[in-house]
Formats: structure tokens, C-alpha cells, sequence
């Protein structure tokens, strides 16, 4: 077997053929760190690796490499998230040498919501870089051992580099060759966007595997479980790019007052179910947000556990 | 065409509330396209700053006048002996006319009376569009003929990003997204290669980034 890319955990549990399950972790909007570690806490062990995000939706919190660090302290392996908008090339790179100097070995390229959406909208965005010209930025200092400006780096940041994709995002007959494209520009794993939309993803899974992008990357299928049906109404109208298909929210509405949130769950598990016997699929990422608490027992439902020690 | 609109008369009146002999300068170049900045326009605007200085009780002097443009030296001239019968001009041309009138009559008090937009056209009559972000180093012919850096609201190189839905951005409804745009044009070309071609990082020397620009054509320089 070569040598790892980065020796990082969720690396080494997808170069071994295990169905690998990552979950994610939102830094705090100020700086309770206590807050942070008691939500890491739940994770550990449930999961290989914890998506660390980057001021999502364009809301200012604690920096995605502040908290990484600390997760990393809770003995969870970090996945540090980047994304374009608030760094330009310089700070991009600056960072990424800092994360890998204080020991973070996966990072998850992005652009990023736009600041519209955020709790600045006033701010101007940077974006001199995009996630597909990050990614290759990722790899050519991890391979070649080169900045963006071709000059050498002492000591190159070695990176197990990750990228998103949303199935369902339009134009959809586009979305696969977007993939091959972010898969050829140096990606070693991708995390989807949550799906809810199974068939939809099942015909995207299909197109992935007759074209053998499978065999390039690995991918994970993403999974956020609804907590209500005002939580799924909301991700079906107010969430661009997402796929929410009405019987999902029936199905959510059928069971009753109180009991939409075991039916989320018990929806997340099937997905997992079947996600752990679809060709092509590597692995499960787990987006609960703030529901930390409730990974130990999902992760036990979907049987996930324990997770491989490698 | 540069395309601007027009500011509150409100707000005008605010800026120059201590002069009593006001200019409004109009030019007959982008901003009488876009209808904001041209001889009607200026005879509205004079008419209202009229109106409003009469209202609060002031006795005022204000006049009207267009040039051909004002984004050139030598039409500028053409109100060196007007300019000193008043005590502020209003330029209502795009943000280049003021700076120029305050660059060749440093004693005259110039105020911007509109706000300048974008490079773009009209799509519909009283709807403009922004097309062009002035980047320096033009490469829309990759694009299908679509800026995707003035017209994606994150000018993605290698879009479209996961928040395309239906045609719009994810920003807001009312705002397409060119990728969609480019991505669709391009396939129906049967140019899905081109599509898939990695566009590196953008040069932005040519763009605002690297600093004020100034072109100079030699062949053109007397």
C-alpha cells in the first residue's frame, strides 16, 4: 500500500474499506469554549472525523482553525473548513500552513454562503479565489510543494482535502461533471449536501459509478435529520439548492405531535442503512446541528459502532 | 453605458443647504441614457432644488447646464466662466464628472447628484442590468459570451456553486445566475469540455486590485 496523503484518521478509515461516519461540529458565536467541548464530547467515539465549520452561512463565530484546535485537544480528529469568501489567496494559504503546522490533517475546500445570507451583509466578500481553484491550491502545496505563486514551500502542508457537492443543486445534468471536475483538481473525498431526495440521489449515484468517479474519491453521503416539520418546511423553501420531497414532509406531519423529531431520526437511519449498501457510497457525514447529543444514539441506531481504531 | 441613479432630491438638498447659488451640471453621455443625468434631468433637478430652497425661505440662483461629456478635459472648459457664479455645483454624470470639474476648478464645491451603479445596458425599458466589472483582462468567450465575474455574485472561475436552484441565485430570487446560464448555453453547444476545463486563479493585477489604473496607448499620446 503507498504511502498516506496526510495519515489522517478519516483517511486511514477509507483507505481501509470501512464505511467511514463523520459528523460536525459549529463553532460557537463567541468564544465559550466550555459550550464547544461538551458538544465535542458527545461525538467522541461515535464518529471518524468532525467537520469544523467555517462562519456558516455567512455568521461570524469562533475561527473553524480555533476550534478544530480545540476538538482536537477533546481527542476528536477535525475536518477544518475554508471557505472563499472572507480570505483571499494569501490568508488562504497562510492559514492552511498554520492548521497543518498545529496538527490538522483534513481540510474541507468550499466557497461559501454568500454574506447576504449572514448576520454582516454589509461586509464585502473576497472570493479572489473558488472552491475548485482551492482545492487545486490544496493539492499542489501538499504534492508539489508549491504556492499559488510557484514559489517552493519549506516544508509543504500534507492535507487530506476534501469537497462538497450537492446532487441537487441545479443544472442538474451538470452536477457529475462538476464532481469529476473537483475530483480531477485534486479532491480525495467529497461530502454531499443533505439529502432528502433519495431517488433523485439514487439517478446521481448511478451517472457517479458508470463513470467511475467512484473509484477517484471517496463519497459521503450527507445526512441531517429533521428535527419538525417547521424545520423540513423550512429546508424545502427557504434553503437554496436543497430537495425536500413533500412525502418526506407527510411523513414527518403523519406521525403526530411530538414524535416528528424520532421520525427524523429513524428516516436519518434508514438513509444510512442504505447508503452503507449503495455502490459508490464510502461513507456517511452526519450534519446534526446542535443536536450533538443526539449522534451517540443515532450512530448506535444506524450501526456505525464502534468505529474502527487504526 | 456606466449606469447611475438618480439621488434623493432630499438628500440633496441636504448637501448644499448652506449655498444659495447652485449649479446643476448635466452630461450628455451615459447617464442621459439611463436617463439620470441629462439636460431634462437637470432641468428637474434645478426645478426641485428651486422649489425646496424657496420653501425654506432662502432667495436662490439656480441654473442649468449640460455638456457634451464630463468625463473629457475640453468639455469641461466650456463652464470656466459660469462655474464662479456659483457657490456649488451639483454634477449629475457619473462619478468621473464630478471629480473632473473638482480637479480643474479646485475653489468650486462639487456634489455628487447621483450614484453610480455598474457597467451594464438595458434589458428593459427603465431596467438595467450590470454587465461588465471592469476586471482588466476580458474572458467571456470561455463563458459562452457570460461575464461570470461581474455577473456571479461570488465571480466563480469554475462555477456553478451548490446554490443554484431554478435558474437564480442563491442571493435572491431576482437574480440569475449566469452559471446556470453558462452551463446550459455551453451544453446545448455541446462544449461540455470546455465546461470542464480548470480555470486557475484569476490574474487581478488588471483589475481594481492592483491599484488605481491608468491607461496609456503610446500611439495615441501627442
Amino acid at each position: 500500500m503507498s504511502e498516506y496523503k496526510s495519515g489522517s484518521n478519516l483517511e486511514k478509515v477509507l483507505r481501509a474499506g470501512q464505511f467511514a461516519f463523520t459528523g460536525e461540529c459549529g463553532p460557537p458565536q463567541g468564544a465559550n469554549v466550555e459550550h464547544l467541548r461538551e458538544k465535542a464530547r458527545h461525538l467522541k467515539g461515535c464518529v471518524d472525523a468532525v467537520n469544523v465549520t467555517d462562519n456558516q452561512t455567512a455568521v461570524v463565530r469562533m475561527s473553524s482553525w480555533a476550534a478544530s484546535l480545540i476538538l482536537k485537544e477533546e481527542g476528536l480528529e477535525p475536518n477544518f473548513q475554508m471557505v472563499c469568501r472572507d480570505r483571499n489567496r494569501l490568508a488562504i494559504q497562510s492559514d492552511i500552513l498554520g492548521v497543518y503546522s498545529l496538527g490538522i490533517r483534513n481540510m474541507l475546500c468550499l466557497s461559501g454562503d454568500h454574506q447576504r445570507f449572514g448576520n454582516h451583509p454589509e461586509a464585502k466578500n473576497v472570493f479572489d479565489i473558488d472552491s475548485m481553484q482551492l482545492i487545486h491550491a490544496v493539492k499542489t502545496m501538499r504534492d508539489d510543494g508549491k504556492f499559488l505563486s510557484g514559489q517552493e514551500i519549506d516544508t509543504p502542508p500534507k492535507l487530506f482535502i476534501g469537497a462538497a457537492c450537492n446532487p441537487f443543486a441545479e443544472p442538474f445534468e451538470f452536477r457529475v461533471h462538476r464532481l469529476a471536475k473537483k475530483i480531477a483538481a485534486g479532491a480525495d473525498f467529497v461530502q454531499t449536501q443533505c439529502i432528502y431526495n433519495m431517488d433523485r440521489f439514487r439517478q446521481f449515484m448511478k451517472r457517479v459509478v458508470d463513470m467511475g468517479l467512484h473509484e477517484k474519491c471517496y463519497i459521503l453521503a450527507g445526512i441531517t435529520p429533521m428535527k419538525s416539520v417547521g424545520m423540513a418546511r423550512y429546508m424545502a423553501n427557504q434553503v437554496p439548492g436543497m430537495d425536500v420531497p413533500q412525502s418526506l414532509i407527510k411523513r414527518l406531519q403523519g406521525v403526530g405531535k411530538g414524535k416528528a423529531a424520532e421520525e427524523g431520526i429513524k428516516f436519518a437511519v434508514e438513509q444510512v442503512q442504505e447508503f452503507k449498501e449503495m455502490e459508490g457510497i464510502a461513507g456517511v457525514h452526519l450534519m446534526a446541528i446542535e443536536w450533538e447529543h443526539r449522534v451517540p444514539e443515532i450512530s448506535q441506531l444506524a450501526g456505525v459502532l464502534p468505529r474502527p481504531q487504526l | 453605458m456606466i449606469v447611475a441613479e438618480p439621488k434623493p432630491v432630499r438628500e440633496i438638498v441636504e448637501m448644499v443647504k448652506d449655498f444659495d447659488r447652485i449649479l446643476v451640471l448635466g452630461c450628455k453621455g451615459c447617464v442621459t441614457v439611463c436617463n439620470v443625468g441629462g439636460s431634462k434631468e437637470a432641468g428637474i433637478l434645478a426645478s426641485a432644488l428651486r422649489i425646496a430652497k424657496r420653501r425654506s425661505g432662502a432667495s436662490v440662483k439656480v441654473g442649468e447646464h449640460t455638456l457634451e461629456r464630463q468625463c473629457d478635459p475640453e468639455y469641461i472648459e466650456e463652464v470656466k466662466d459660469m462655474i464662479h457664479d456659483y457657490d456649488a455645483v451639483v454634477s449629475i454624470a457619473c462619478g468621473v464628472g464630478p471629480q473632473f470639474l473638482a480637479e480643474r476648478y479646485p475653489a468650486a464645491r462639487i456634489f455628487p447628484g447621483v450614484n453610480t451603479q455598474f457597467m451594464g445596458g438595458a434589458i428593459e425599458h427603465g431596467i438595467w442590468s450590470e454587465r461588465c466589472a471592469g476586471c482588466g483582462t476580458c474572458v467571456i468567450h470561455f463563458f459562452g459570451g457570460l461575464c461570470p465575474i461581474a455577473r456571479c455574485s461570488k465571480s466563480l472561475l469554475n462555477g456553478p456553486c451548490g446554490g443554484s436552484a431554478h435558474g437564480k441565485c442563491e442571493i435572491s430570487k431576482d437574480v440569475d445566475c449566469v452559471w446556470d446560464m453558462i452551463v446550459r448555453k455551453l451544453m446545448e453547444q455541446d462544449r461540455l469540455d470546455d465546461l470542464l476545463q480548470f480555470k486557475p486563479p484569476k490574474n487581478w493585477t488588471t483589475a481594481r486590485d492592483g491599484g488605481p489604473r491608468k491607461l496609456v496607448r503610446e500611439e495615441l499620446v501627442r
